[in-house]
């Protein structure tokens, strides 16, 4: 399919049958393509396309709010109470008004997306052509765009073709934006439907956006051997000059790299990124650096290292502009959906620009030209570097001692503080000269920077933590695989029966922010112990900085010591926020390249082998966006379910299943039409844990899938009970729901699994071949 | 000095805050009325030390005082084995708080629904939103806070408490259920 926009005039016609005059015809698009595959049946779904398999979905998983608050204050009739069961001025009460919450937040993290991929592909477009080909990773990709395929039904072959499924993304958020109006949706159960929906626009959205950088800027094609690159603050030369990209938006920061390249810069300055930009600034150039997950922002800056900030869009801080004064860098901005309120310099020349940077006269400049940004960014960094000489705005140790002895011991600071960290203690403790304490909150500490906000002595606490935990900091010095990309189709083919049939106990994709509940050790632990128990674990974004910030006793990190392809016990950076549609990909890729079922616009028969088949899981520890919130839901609409860390409660919905309601696990059993029960298998699709013990065991039992084999199911019961003798200290007590017959029994833990049983009164059942959709039912046409 | 305002101060809640528990007695009252009163107990009872104990301790002692079954969250429940004390059911926090609003729900051992949920140990901001939860969407259901902060969404809360007064008022909980 490409856009022609062919346009036909036809001044006058004269026919036997008529006389036509003025006649004008304009074809915007023409169907060109060749995929033979025959069209399913939901190309381009709307909004209330595929509502019914939402709520097959949300029957089972009903809902669970937990609002923030009592009230709604989203119109001029508010604020409304809508405590316990009170409705509002416009008649929501308060579950409609929480889904409406969800919904929006799924909406602002898809426009984010989308409008990140719009920017990039007419980017694109403009330096590339439209008919760039999109060429992701060679002959051994061939099913290039999933996601696509599956939602909008058509096979993107060129740049420009990505531009169909960004109209269909965005007039679905319109319309899904428009539905959060007072006075339009009203049902909860609907709102989440949209939910949803907006969930799987976001991975068409994001799917378009890597795929067009992939395929454009040479990026690892799929590349299970992407190269390692260096992450943390001890890896950056601070001999060199120093240039630090904070965001998502990989654009400005190729024209960095272009520009030190082609004046023989490249190496001789330092490039190093925050956030998701950092993941795609080394797929770009794998000698640049990645500094850390978003958290480390201010920490980052304040150490004085960078001599330019750059900041592109999404998940920047918006107080960075400040904090570069401090440290006497210039900023650019480079985004029109992040301007700072600085002037835009887009049209003037270079040197202007460069001058007035140095010269103070402006502390920023707003460029919307890549090309530009490149030249004016490096050339400042070179010459301030000199005078900056990396000027930082931590205090030292003797100012820190003073500083506390002010301290008013308010304990404001803690109340403040998201981890409800002991910051009051661990300044007392430094005003008589032991840092110690506040070198024990370096780890857990988000760096939110709230405490310095709430102190009354206007104390620069999250520096003193920092300026304590200096030593950690410059010893971070790891390897991280840079992002791969799209998982291969041969991968697939590979895995495809062990992880369907059970085999491989499960796949569990590590992605989202960093806002962890007691650090990134967590994140670490979690997937070095899935790994080691032969899961596929994939990783994005700033989970997969956050996986590679530990060593083992050879001194390498996760990424060095795992294999980097798609397998059992492969530890799987595909890359950047908008790569994790490369995950939602890949379960695609198993109903269609393993399975062979059709795909194209067959959104619902897809989603219904993935949740009744596919044993992924979703683990966003320290989920804190929106963006995290539409990603999330593109997995819930394909059936996939997803945990969070504790302040992912704070999303303020779950998806739950009750597994003390047996009427909510029978499927049909497609070869014959029978209801059967499947037992809870996955027990809940959206669900935030309390601990990262509790969170384990959950991966392992979220695995479980009505089709696994009797021996897939065995292992993967042997994984769960395992962990929960390990972490909770007793055996699970609804074992015997997950328990089909007697061969699902492993081996080693017969004697006692049995024991439980017989008390539960167990009785067998037999393991169906698993439907949720009537029309998968194969006997009607076999009696035919 | 004891304080009735949020512990995490942003944390705001709207008209309906929780009534303070200014004397422990009121809890003892709450617990007598109620037909079958719950009480949920989170890992950071088993973190939280009080007087060389743990707060899972006087969770174990609350419960058995008042006749109360005990739900353990998260990883906790091993922690209670270790005692010989046996909870009547381990889940996830959002699970009894999603059980407890649905009025069909039979109870934790089915003998019928709980109108009590007293809550203990589970992190501030995950009980915080709990709370709320159960407040909007539990039909007949009354909540307790028993952290040393003051938790606004809850029915009743402590305020914010010292953590010598918050002991002193767990044994007065404590003494006072098994009495007559």
């Amino acid at each position: 399919m490409s856009r022609k926009n062919v346009q036909v005039k036809i001044k006058e016609l004269n026919t036997t049958a008529a006389t036509i005059k003025d006649l004008e015809l304009s074809i915007g698009r023409l169907v060109t393509e060749t995929w033979t595959e025959p069209m399913g049946p939901t190309p381009f779904p709307s909004i209330a396309t595929l509502r019914e398999w939402d709520h097959k979905l949300l029957k089972r998983y009903k809902p669970f709010y937990m609002p923030y608050c009592d009230v709604c204050c989203l119109c001029t009739f508010g604020k409304c109470d809508l405590t316990a069961g009170k409705r509002g001025a416009c008649g929501i009460d308060m579950a409609a008004q929480q889904s409406r919450i969800v919904l929006l937040a799924c909406l602002i993290g898809a426009a984010t997306h989308t409008a990140h991929a719009r920017h990039m592909v007419e980017h694109l477009i403009e330096k590339y052509g439209p008919n760039f080909p999109l060429d992701i990773g060679g002959l051994n990709i061939q099913v290039e765009a999933p996601v696509i395929r599956l939602v909008c039904g058509f096979k993107p072959k060129t740049l420009g073709d990505l531009e169909e499924a960004l109209d269909y993304c965005e007039s679905q958020i319109t319309s899904l934006m428009s539905a959060t109006h007072t006075g339009q949706e009203g049902s909860s159960i609907d709102f989440e439907s949209k939910a949803l929906h907006v969930g799987m626009v976001d991975h068409v959205g994001m799917e378009v956006a890597d795929i067009a950088q992939v395929a454009t800027l040479g990026f690892p094609k799929a590349d299970p051997e992407a190269p390692l690159v260096d992450l943390g603050y001890g890896t950056i030369d601070i001999q060199k000059p120093m240039i630090l990209c904070i965001g998502h938006n990989v654009v400005p920061a190729t024209g960095i790299i272009d520009y030190l390249k082609s004046n023989g810069l490249y190496g001789e300055v330092e490039v190093a990124g925050l956030c998701c930009t950092a993941h795609d600034i080394t797929r770009y150039a794998p000698k640049a650096k990645i500094v850390g997950p978003i958290s480390w922002q201010l920490r980052f800056i304040r150490s004085g290292l960078p001599d330019v900030v750059v900041l592109d869009e999404q998940c920047v801080r918006t107080d960075c502009l400040q904090e570069a004064q401090k440290i006497k860098t210039p900023v650019i901005v480079a985004s029109e959906k992040n301007c700072m309120g600085l002037p835009n310099r887009t049209n003037d020349p270079v040197d202007a620009i460069v001058n007035d940077l140095l010269e103070g006269k402006t502390t920023g400049v707003l460029i919307l030209d890549p090309e530009k940004i490149g030249e004016v960014v490096v050339r400042t960094a070179v010459k301030v570097a000199p005078n900056r000489q990396k000027f930082k705005a931590i205090p030292n140790v003797e100012e820190i001692i003073e500083g506390a002895k002010t301290c008013k011991k308010c304990n404001d600071c803690r109340r403040a503080c998201p981890q409800d960290l002991h910051i009051m203690e661990a300044v007392a403790d430094a005003s008589t000269g032991n840092l110690n304490s506040l070198s024990n909150l370096y780890d857990a500490c988000v760096g939110c920077g709230r405490c310095e906000n709430a102190c009354q002595m206007d104390l620069p606490i999250h520096s003193y933590i920092v300026k304590a935990g200096e030593k950690k900091l410059k010893e971070e010095k790891f390897k991280v695989r840079s992002g791969r990309g799209a998982i291969q189709d041969v991968e697939i083919r590979n895995v495809g029966s062990p992880i369907v049939l059970g085999e491989i106990p499960g796949v569990l994709a590590v992605v989202g922010c960093s806002n962890y509940p007691h650090g990134g050790q967590e994140v670490i632990d979690i997937c070095k112990e899935f790994a080691n128990r032969r899961f596929i674990v994939v990783t994005s974004g700033c989970a997969a900085m956050t996986a590679a910030m530990s060593k083992d006793e050879e001194g390498k990190t996760m990424y060095e010591a795992y294999s980097g392809a798609f397998e059992a016990g492969g530890i799987v950076n595909v890359g950047s926020c908008v790569s994790n549609a490369h995950i939602s990909g890949a379960a695609i890729k198993i109903a269609n390249i393993f399975a062979k079922r059709n795909l194209r616009a067959n959104y619902e028969e897809i989603a219904d082998y993935i949740h009744n088949r596919v044993g992924a899981v979703g683990l966003a520890w320290g989920a804190y966006s929106q963006k995290a919130a539409a990603i999330a839901s593109g997995f819930w609409r394909l059936g996939i379910p997803v945990i969070v860390g504790p302040h992912g409660a704070k999303y303020r919905r779950m998806l739950l299943g009750r597994k003390d309601k047996d009427e909510d696990w029978n499927v049909y059993d497609a070869r014959t039409g029978d209801r059967v029960y499947v037992g809870p298998a996955p027990e809940h699709l959206f669900y935030a844990a309390e601990t990262k013990e509790e969170a384990m065991v959950m991966i392992a039992k979220l695995c479980m899938r009505p089709n696994d084999t009797t021996k897939g199911r065995a292992v993967k019961i042997t994984h769960w009970i395992d962990l929960h003798k390990r972490l909770y200290g007793t055996l699970p007590d609804d074992i015997h729901l997950y328990v089909r017959n007697e061969l699902d029994i492993p081996i080693t833990m017969k004697d006692e699994i049995r024991k439980i049983l017989k008390e539960k009164n167990w009785k067998e059942n037999r393991i169906p071949d698993p439907t949720l959709l009537p029309r998968m039912i194969r006997k009607k046409k076999e009696e035919a | 000095m004891a304080t009735a305002e949020p512990w995490q101060k942003a944390e705001v809640p709207g008209p309906s805050k929780a009534l303070v528990i200014t004397k422990p007695e009121v809890v003892v009252a709450m617990v007598k009325k109620a037909k079958y009163p719950l009480l949920v107990v989170g890992h950071e009872a088993a973190e939280t030390e009080i007087e060389e104990k743990k707060l899972l301790d006087y969770a174990i002692r609350i419960s058995q005082e008042g006749k109360i079954p005990l739900v353990a969250t998260a990883h906790t429940v091993g922690e209670f084995v270790k005692r010989g004390f046996q909870p009547a059911a381990s889940m996830p926090a959002v699970d009894i708080a999603n059980r407890l609003v649905d009025p069909e729900w039979k109870g934790i051992d089915g003998n019928g629904q709980h109108d009590l949920a007293m809550f203990m140990g589970i992190t501030y901001y995950m009980e915080w939103v709990i709370f709320s939860g159960l407040k909007h969407f539990g039909q007949n259901l009354k909540t307790i806070s028993l952290d040393k902060y003051y938790q606004p969404h809850a029915s009743w809360s402590f305020p914010n408490l010292p953590t010598q007064d918050w002991a002193q008022n767990l044994e007065v909980i404590i003494n006072k259920l098994g009495g007559e």
